[in-house]
């Protein structure tokens, strides 16, 4: 009998139950809920007199449409500002734990979870958001799910489920310096396709997993999501526990003992069975650039804007003419050649530590070029922040022209005030480049912090890897 | 959630592949605290000229007449007709809700995004899975003839067309099932409440870190 892999084995210890057709009933350890997928859940609860089956099991933020300028002034849209003052009320009446707005620990849903411990290996972990994915980066089964089933998890804390194919992502090699898990994780977008790891959990492994660390690998399992897989996942290691280690709600004494030597045990068995397998050699990766408004329209720095007409499947050409029109590009220009007015340094995928320790390093002692209308910085925590200030990373945006910002989803999705005009060209750290995602009629090229600081300096996109001699 | 069982009706095909929930519903109408109220932005930013906002009069915006639904006799679809990887991107239901809120009942694609697809049978409408091939002659046929019709029989598996042909499809059992009755999932759950306690029981012995916070 071959061996387990980590969803199977994720899968096995959460079933509470299944039936002869497959369909199962499993068990959710963690609930992370925002503002924006929950008060119809809340409602839904209210109006049927349930109560949640384990607030405890429930940590609430509001990200989405929170101000990222000054918190004091409350939120001046009210439409905003009603669904985070009901999220408020609803946390209180259900006695959950939120992180309100002027916590220091508020932030984006999926980096205070693993910031505050509450993602555990091992765990079941499921929000509201498609990029929960992110969780699976500790050895986690993490996956967005719509309000029905936040609603759903709130009343059972149970989820309908049937099993997902295995599938694995092995990246081999060695990244150079300067290309970092935003370019492995939009290459195998690219690779696979957006709808690539459709039905599929991803595992993702190889020399070039391991060597990331966990905000990399977070990086990484953030975007399986847009590789059409609700999850992305990677094996527990040493660098996963000495990230977790004293945080506020992983284990502490005896269980956290217990606790690490359970983990051990959380890896796909070396004769374990995957439906599909990709591979990937890392060494010679280029950093990547989106240039349509799907993230699996994306090429190397050092490429040009594909042409059309060299697509043979008629849909695909169709989709890719849509793309350039919309994004007002032209076949065979050069993605260096590429000026963006706006870069966006935050979101759920890239705003953590590491990625404004890398944005800055670019851009010390430099200034944002004199095309760049606005350079954004966003933290993706208060702890993210407050840290970053530590280390002096605050001045080294502000004096180089980036606004410094409180943090939240921001111009990742432009749900509060942070948003592209028509027109407008954004280098982005974030996840999606669909039509209108940071604005009606903004034009999102998606990269990593490197890229997106490298990009604000020279004016247009620019190898970091070169960026030192420019 | 509304019984499904079998719906006929007019057919619209948007011809574009990886449709993904921004364009469904775009992100400043899920500040909504409701489940109702979105079918006048369902896919606004190709519907209208202007850029909206929840609390404009939908009424009074310029149509974009390229719109297929702004197109007659796509006004009264309950059918839409899709390309590959429909309902891509962000796990908002609200898109789901847009859908339903229009009229529409099912969405027929060569392919769905994982959370869309689940948020479909949650709210009574029926996404179904054909064969690229199958897709593209309804393309056809829908160009040929504006105002094309299907008819969707759930509890068949079938779908008729009006030449009286016959497209099986699948779907999975549990699902169909919720559907044609309308279920409540949760109250479904809940009647295996003794096994989640057992479940959480077992569970606290083995890992009581979980348990902790």
């Amino acid at each position: 009998m071959s061996g387990k892999t980590l969803y199977d084995k994720l899968w096995d210890s959460h079933l509470v139950r299944q039936d002869d057709g497959g369909t199962a009933l499993l068990y959710i350890d963690r609930h992370l809920v925002h503002e924006v997928t929950s008060p119809q859940a809340f409602e839904g609860l209210r109006l049927a007199g349930r109560r949640p089956w384990r607030s405890q099991s429930i940590l609430a933020v509001p990200d989405h449409n929170v101000p990222t300028t000054d918190r004091a002034a409350g939120i001046s849209d009210p439409v905003s500002r009603v669904q985070v003052e009901t999220l408020d009320l609803n946390c209180s009446e259900f006695d959950i734990t939120e992180f309100t707005m002027t916590d220091l620990r508020q932030g984006i849903v999926h980096v205070i979870g693993p910031e505050q411990g509450a993602t555990l290996p091992g765990m079941t972990v499921v929000c509201g958001d498609s990029h929960t994915s992110t969780h699976g980066a500790f050895g986690a089964l993490a996956f967005g799910i719509g309000t029905s089933e936040v609603e759903h998890v709130l009343a059972t804390q149970c989820l309908i489920q049937k099993k997902s194919g295995n599938m694995q992502i092995r990246v081999d090699g060695r990244l150079a310096p300067g290309v970092s898990a935003k370019d492995v994780v939009l290459a195998i977008i690219g690779r696979i396709g957006t709808a690539g790891g459709t039905g599929f959990a991803l595992e993702f492994g190889g020399q070039v997993i391991r060597d990331l660390s966990m905000e990399g690998r977070m990086t990484v399992c953030n975007m399986a999501i847009e590789a059409g897989a609700r999850a992305g996942m990677i094996a527990v290691d040493d660098t996963t526990i000495a990230y977790l280690e004293g945080r506020p709600y992983a284990p502490g004494g005896e269980h956290w003992d217990q606790a690490v030597s359970a983990w051990a045990e959380l890896h796909s068995d070396a004769d374990a069975g995957f439906d599909r397998v990709i591979t990937l050699d890392a060494g010679s990766l280029a950093p990547q650039v989106s240039w349509g408004t799907s993230p699996e329209m994306v090429t190397a720095i050092d490429a040009v804007v594909p042409d059309p007409d060299a697509e043979s499947d008629p849909v695909k050409r169709e989709g890719m003419r849509n793309a350039l029109a919309y994004m007002d590009l032209q076949p065979g220009m050069a993605i260096t050649d590429i000026r963006p007015d706006h870069v966006f340094i935050g979101s759920c995928t890239n705003a953590r530590i590491e990625d404004l320790r890398a944005a800055a390093a670019v851009i010390r002692g430099r200034r944002v070029a004199a095309g760049i209308k606005q350079a954004l910085v966003v933290p993706g925590s208060g702890l993210v922040k407050q840290q970053a200030e530590a280390e002096g990373l605050d001045r080294v945006f502000t004096e180089a022209g980036f606004e410094w910002r409180e943090p939240g989803c921001s111009m990742c999705l432009a749900m509060n005030a942070d948003r592209l005009e028509a027109g407008d060209r954004c280098a982005s750290t974030s996840n999606r480049n669909f039509e209108g995602r940071q604005g009606q009629g903004g034009r999102t090229h998606l990269v990593s912090p490197a890229m997106a600081a490298a990009a604000a300096v020279a004016g247009h996109f620019t190898d970091v890897r070169q960026a030192g001699d420019t | 959630m509304d019984k499904f069982t079998v719906i006929s009706g007019i057919v619209t095909p948007l011809d574009r592949p990886n449709v993904d929930t921004d364009a469904i519903i775009p992100k400043q109408f899920l500040k909504s605290i409701h489940r109702t109220g979105f079918g006048p932005n369902l896919f606004d930013d190709w519907r209208y000229l202007d850029h909206g906002e929840p609390g404009k009069d939908n009424s009074r915006r310029p149509l974009n007449p390229d719109f297929v639904l702004n197109q007659s006799p796509y006004q009264d679809a309950v059918i839409l007709l899709g390309r590959e990887n429909f309902g891509c991107g962000s796990s908002r239901e609200h898109a789901v809700w847009a859908l339903l809120d229009y009229g529409f009942r099912v969405v027929i694609a060569p392919g769905f995004a994982d959370i869309f697809f689940n948020n479909c049978f949650k709210n009574g409408v029926l996404p179904i899975v054909l064969d690229s091939v199958v897709v593209d002659r309804l393309f056809e046929a829908v160009a040929g003839s504006p105002g094309y019709t299907l008819r969707v029989d759930l509890p068949a598996q079938q779908i008729t067309t009006p030449e009286q042909e016959i497209i099986g499809f699948e779907v999975d059992p549990f699902r169909k099932d919720c559907l044609i009755q309308g279920l409540d999932d949760i109250a479904l759950t809940l009647q295996h409440a003794d096994d989640i306690r057992r479940y959480e029981e077992a569970r606290w012995l083995e890992v009581p870190w979980l348990f902790d916070k």
